[in-house]
């Protein structure tokens, strides 16, 4: 039920109230909070069981039992909340945001069907259910995305997305198919049962599998190299952006490496092509592309000027966080720590995101931060809620980000002290770069006149910024960590003592180290642009500040490499098409007939004599043949 | 010496193959049709020496089946070629080339 009334809302809106606009948007958010009170419900009445559920058997084939089902344990439970509650109030929020917009009551009903999609993966208890709606999110992204159809930059950063998206999940198919081949099921409980009692049933496919499950969510949580669409994906309206782009679809990727963790907890094992891998399993590939990912991200954004590609790459750092933490928990059987900043990400960073489309909607669709300043006057809630955003997002201490951030480098310090470097130097800024856009859109003077007029938003938005902000500070004051971790290594018991300090007390080395990130990222940020009126960096840096702006160029090379390559191959079967499939084929058959008949047409000659010849040599073959 | 089967084999077959020399090699139709008649006697030759060295009469009985075919066939066929020489005027087998592609 809870799955399906978000989609019987939005089809209910496509086909009945497309014209009235307060109904179509008030039918979808009554569906969507419908779904999050029967989640926060189920999740009170279950709590860490795991149910499951299969009200349907689609395709009985034999060695391969396709079912829809639905399977309910603590990571679904998690993430229904989190998904119902942000996607509710993000409606409410664009009831307000986009108001005067024509296709009101096609937002509405896009977005019911992006939640729809989103609760089917959260949902799925198979892989190939969970390939479907992972799909089905990805095309509710690309027309969110391409919402406003006619610009041509949101039709094409759309197709992107799509396409992008869409090379991952090649991927991802080709590791589903490995998995059945060697398996015989994809049931995720199945699955596990099974690699847990026969470790070696995937045998030397093992890694391969993995990484090619993992492509999957590079496309989806656009790791690199598959992360150029989400920037990009800016384009789409800033709800948009807040649902799907920070709290719920990049997460997507990270769920579905959770739910199939068992597979990289494998000791590494590659087919005979790839053995020059060795021993490096595909958790510890995973563990890097998040890394890297996360730095680079982080690397941009620094030198990002407009708001929301600042907030976009910040989620790409983020989502390099989740990744790696993966990889890095997943040899022990423990990344619970990726799910818990999931889930404190999800808040916060939707926050961010529905904060900066309210600035955006007060300075009049401005979204170049060196032409806002002096806000934080003007818009108060507005900026004391960004601001509580930004502080669990870099993770200052007793705010969500905080204890999250603080697991995964706890993970990393325990597996890897390279990572742990990295992350805390990523941590470092992502303090620097969201301390800039917080000291540059809010603070310092008004730099335009659509920033000196600028007013707080209307209501329902306001609603929205607060709501969110109350979990994004508070929500890890749930024992949510420990929770989590039980869905991974049953009978986990936590260490009691106090909580608001309680990771100082953990593991004082990665605390401290990450209070410390925080403290010099915002330092660095305070000494270098409080109130300054342009960027001082690119002075200071240079080539790598253009670099960094232009995104290193990622497109550029995409786009150099990709479209000759591209060309070459359709070239090439086109050739194959023209000449030898239309050539040999269709053309050929007829001809060579053609030719068959004009040579037998030779033998009529008309003479007599010939014909006598024949018929005696004939009869003396048929003789031959007879008597030998 | 003694005339044996084999003799009279060999005779048949060599009259055969004059019979079949002069159908493909001969140029007047009605040369060609001498050949012809020429290979049937070939064959009965080889029916009668068959049926003298095995005790056999069902050779013989064969052979008149056979005479009496050629003569029908000769009717019809003579016929053929009148017919054929009052069109054309011609009697040459070269010339009769009207199913030639």
């Amino acid at each position: 039920m809870v799955l399906f009334f978000p989609l019987i809302c939005s089809l209910g809106t496509w086909f009945l109230a497309r014209k009235e606009r307060n109904l179509t948007a008030g039918f979808n958010i009554a569906g969507v909070v419908t779904s999050f009170i029967l989640s926060v419900s189920l999740a009170c009445m279950y709590g860490g069981q795991a149910i499951d559920c299969t009200p349907f058997h689609w395709l009985p084939l034999d060695g391969l039992d396709l079912r829809i089902g639905l399977h309910l344990d603590r990571l679904s439970t998690l993430m229904l909340v989190v998904v119902t509650s942000v996607s509710s109030l993000v409606m409410v929020y664009s009831a307000a945001y986009m108001k005067d917009d024509p296709g009101y009551s096609r937002f509405f009903s896009t977005l019911g069907l992006f939640v729809f999609s989103m609760l089917g993966i959260v949902l799925a208890d198979n892989l190939l259910m969970m390939f479907i709606f992972w799909e089905l999110v990805g095309v509710s992204s690309y027309l969110l995305i391409g919402f406003w159809f006619e610009r041509p930059a949101a039709s094409d950063a759309s197709k992107k997305a799509f396409i992008t998206n869409r090379l991952g999940d090649f991927g991802f198919i080709i590791g589903i198919i490995i998995v059945w081949s060697a398996t015989g099921t994809l049931n995720f409980s199945e699955l596990a049962s099974k690699l847990h009692q026969n470790p070696a049933m995937l045998g030397h496919l093992a890694s391969l599998a993995g990484v090619l499950i993992f492509m999957g969510a590079m496309g989806k949580s656009a790791q690199f190299p598959l992360h150029v669409w989400l920037p990009d994906a800016m384009e789409g309206p800033t709800p948009v952006s807040a649902l799907i782009h920070a709290a719920t679809m990049v997460a997507a990727g990270v769920y579905m490496l959770c739910r199939v963790y068992f597979i990289y907890a494998l000791p590494a094992g590659w087919p005979a092509a790839f053995s020059f891998m060795g021993e490096i399993s595909a958790a510890t590939i995973v563990a890097w592309i998040g890394a890297f990912t996360s730095l680079l991200a982080a690397v941009i954004a620094i030198q990002q000027n407009d708001i929301k590609r600042i907030l976009a790459y910040s989620t790409l750092s983020q989502l390099g966080y989740m990744v790696m933490t993966v990889g890095l928990g997943a040899p022990v059987g423990n990344p619970s720590a990726a799910m818990y900043h999931l889930v404190t990400h999800a808040f916060f960073k939707a926050l961010l995101f529905l904060g900066a489309g309210s600035v955006i909607h007060a300075c009049h669709h401005e979204q170049d931060i060196w032409r806002m300043g002096g806000l934080w006057k003007k818009m108060p809630v507005t900026f004391w809620t960004f601001l509580i955003g930004t502080a669990a997002l870099a993770g200052v201490p007793s705010f969500s980000g905080f204890y999250s951030k603080d697991e995964i480098l706890v993970t990393a310090l325990e597996n890897s002290p390279v990572l742990f470097g990295l992350a805390v130097i990523v941590a470092g800024l992502t303090t620097f770069y969201m301390s800039r856009l917080v000291l540059v859109a809010f603070f310092g003077p008004a730099r335009s006149d659509h920033a000196s007029h600028a007013h707080e938003s209307p209501k329902p938005m306001l609603i929205a910024l607060v709501t969110l902000a109350v979990p994004s500070w508070f929500i890890a004051w749930l024992p949510l960590g420990p929770f989590l971790t039980r869905h991974f290594i049953p009978g986990f018991q936590e260490h009691g003592g106090d909580f608001l300090l309680g990771p100082f007390n953990h593991n004082p080395i990665a605390a401290l180290f990450g209070f410390g990130a925080v403290l010099f990222g915002l330092s660095g940020a305070w000494f270098c642009y409080a109130g300054s009126s342009s960027d001082p960096l690119p002075a200071k840096l240079g080539g790598w500040s253009r670099a960094m702006r232009n995104r290193f160029y990622f497109d550029e090379i995409y786009e150099a490499i990709v479209v000759p390559l591209h060309d070459l191959v359709a070239r090439m079967v086109d050739g194959f098409d023209r000449w030898v499939v239309s050539g040999l084929g269709v053309r050929g058959v007829p001809g060579a007939v053609e030719i068959a008949g004009r040579a037998l047409r030779l033998v009529q000659s008309g003479s007599l004599q010939t014909y006598s010849f024949l018929f005696a040599a004939g009869a003396v073959f048929a003789a031959w043949l007879v008597l030998r | 010496m003694n005339a044996g089967l084999n003799h009279y084999l060999v005779v048949s077959g060599l009259l055969f193959c004059l019979g079949l020399f002069g159908v493909l090699a001969r140029r007047n139709l009605l040369i060609i049709y001498m050949s012809l008649e020429l290979m049937l006697n070939a064959a009965n030759l080889a029916l009668v020496a068959f049926s003298r060295f095995n005790n056999n009469l069902n050779g013989q009985v064969i052979v008149f089946f056979v005479i009496t075919v050629a003569a029908a066939e000769v009717a019809v066929g003579l016929a053929l070629i009148v017919a054929l020489y009052r069109k054309r005027q011609t009697a040459h087998v070269e010339d009769l080339a009207s199913l030639k592609y």
